[in-house]
């Protein structure tokens, strides 16, 4: 558990157009819905599609004043599992912490591809769920549910029902939208596996 | 009641510029400024205002759009960053020396080149001299809040100057935070209307704006908006005031944080503040007496105030987010040991230009500045005064 008043620190990985950005601002929402001071911030660059990018979320009991960069993160997220090869996903993260990756493999089959990093590995196949609910490959929906889960930052039945709001009032010309990205969430919360 | 939202520094401005409701705004979009344009010309198709929004095709137009506003008596508006700044640069002494209170939201961002389109102070430094008020936020509270504060400081009787409301590109501008609003009809009150004495549209008083001058009156001229930028000091402090009776949050020309038995000091501008500041408690409860001035007005620069906050110490670091190429120091360094000039008895300064085009500062690097403060206490000895940190050679 984090000491009082230190954030918990989350890092997203994502490529380009996959929506990391978007679903890295859903968490500072979804968290900040529940009483919580939040940061949510991309680091901006040239952005293309497909170019690996970062995110960051700090969330706490107390405005958190520090602006940098999070170096020593307590969650990793990888929204596409090719980056395991590209970035060095776990650099500093904390081993009581955790990283999920979006992926169809199991956790033991991932932690081989992270070094030494001795913390937890989940996966979830993000593309299958969001295949499934949403009838195209929108991983970041799934991958923001199976965050929270694992970092238990916002209460899981708080957050499913501050979603449904939220899509509500975004989506209210696009109801199927709603039904969709609520399975999507409910589904990646049940199927997330820690290894 | 104030409204708890979460917002990024370019929404906060953009929702401030909604609650006052200006008469033009001059918009032209260049990144990291872009969203507060496009977020405002939402506000203005969905009639939630009633600007005249005039899209123009550079930044020298939108400038030259407020001043034209302004002029005939409207209130103007525009947003900036970086480029953009640079192509105003002309328009900028125009608006100011013809005591015009445009108001302009500078998103800052490294100017070229090399091209980078992230954080650092380059673009409104180097606006310095352009005789716009200069007020600096650490958080997109602070952006709102500011925002806010403008208009009365600008179009004050005793000041009539345009002011420059800045926030550090991305990591305020695009970084979602807690924020607290103003409710609409406070915002009103507190902004009031713009009651200009003299402008175009007053028939009963034709003039001409920004005319010819002679050398018999030029100097003359240019006193006298000097003389207003002195006037501005009160003004701005009287309307912090009156802010903080309409929303709890005190602001001044800086904040001093745990500086009343500091012994070392870090003086920085925006965003970088905060982690400073986290980096004072961590050291602090080590038993070290160290201590933060942020910065929040440039300009007018508080000289004397600035200088006896800093009278107590032994040692302190000038932080600059902006390269000025003079061979001796950034701007903020320049300015800050001139003030300590005037102390019987000064702490040793010295300057570190960093967090250029977005290079990060850490709460690793504000104490490694620290640590170099400890050093000159200790020794005696400045060293060398001008440094750069968070470079990749280090």
């Amino acid at each position: 558990m984090k000491k009082a008043n230190k954030p918990v620190e989350i890092r997203w990985h994502g490529r380009g157009g996959q929506g990391a950005k978007t679903a890295c601002l859903l968490l500072a929402d979804a968290a900040f819905s529940s009483g919580k001071y939040v940061q949510g911030f991309p680091e901006y660059g040239p952005e293309r599609m497909g170019a690996p990018i970062t995110a960051y979320n700090r969330i706490s009991d107390e405005r958190c004043p520090v602006h940098s960069n999070i170096y020593e993160p307590d969650y990793v997220v990888v929204v596409d599992e090719t980056l395991l090869d590209a970035v060095d996903v776990t650099r500093g993260l904390s081993e009581e912490g955790a990283i999920i990756v979006n992926t169809p493999k199991r956790p033991e089959e991932i932690r081989p591809m992270l070094g030494d990093y001795a913390g937890k590995v989940c996966t979830i196949d993000a593309r299958a769920i969001s295949e499934q609910t949403l009838g195209k490959n929108f991983p970041n929906t799934p991958m923001l549910a199976a965050a929270v889960k694992i970092s238990g930052v916002v209460e899981a039945d708080k957050f499913v029902s501050d979603m449904e709001a939220s899509f509500k009032h975004k989506f209210a010309h696009k109801p199927q939208v709603i039904t969709g990205n609520m399975a999507a969430l409910t589904q990646s919360m049940k199927e997330v596996q820690v290894g | 009641m104030s409204i708890r939202e979460r917002l990024s520094g370019n929404e906060a401005v953009a929702y401030a510029m909604k609650q006052i409701n200006p008469d033009v705004m001059g918009a032209f979009p260049i990144t990291p400024s872009t969203e507060i344009p496009q977020y405002f010309a939402q506000y203005v198709a969905d009639g939630l205002v009633d600007t005249e929004y005039v899209t123009v095709e550079s930044e020298h137009s939108s400038m030259s759009t407020c001043i034209g506003a302004q002029a005939a008596g409207g209130r103007a508006v525009t947003a900036t960053s970086s480029c953009g700044l640079a192509l105003m640069f002309e328009l900028l002494y125009v608006a100011s020396s013809s005591r015009l209170p445009v108001t302009l939201a500078c998103v800052n961002r490294a100017l070229t080149g090399p091209i980078n389109i992230n954080n650092d102070h380059s673009d409104s430094m180097g606006a310095r001299d352009a005789g716009w008020i200069q007020i600096y936020a650490e958080t997109n509270q602070e952006a709102y809040d500011n925002f806010l504060q403008a208009m009365p400081i600008g179009e004050h009787p005793d000041v009539r100057l345009p002011v420059m409301i800045c926030q550090d590109g991305f990591i305020t501008s695009h970084g979602v935070e807690n924020i607290e609003l103003l409710e609409d009809e406070i915002v009103k009150d507190f902004v009031g209307e713009y009651q200009p004495e003299n402008y175009l549209l007053k028939h009963e008083n034709p003039l001409a704006v920004g005319p010819y001058d002679v050398t018999n009156y030029y100097m003359e001229h240019k006193i006298q908006q000097a003389e207003a930028m002195k006037a501005a000091k009160p003004v701005i402090l009287k309307i912090a005031e009156a802010f903080e009776k309409v929303s709890g949050r005190k602001y001044g020309f800086f904040e001093s944080y745990r500086m009343e038995d500091a012994e070392t000091a870090l003086v920085l501008i925006g965003s970088s503040a905060g982690t400073a500041r986290a980096a004072v408690d961590k050291l602090r409860a080590q038993g070290k007496k160290v201590g933060m001035v942020k910065l929040r007005v440039f300009r007018p620069f508080p000289m004397e105030e600035l200088a006896a906050a800093l009278a107590g110490c032994k040692a302190i670091a000038v932080m600059d987010k902006a390269e000025s190429f003079s061979a001796a120091g950034g701007p903020l360094f320049a300015e800050t040991r001139s003030a300590l000039y005037d102390l019987d008895t000064r702490p040793k300064a010295i300057n570190y230009v960093y967090g250029l085009g977005g290079r990060d500062f850490t709460v690793d690097t504000a104490e490694t500045v620290f640590a170099a403060l400890d050093e000159i206490v200790a020794t005696g000895k400045t060293g060398e005064v001008y440094r750069h940190i968070g470079q990749r050679s280090e």
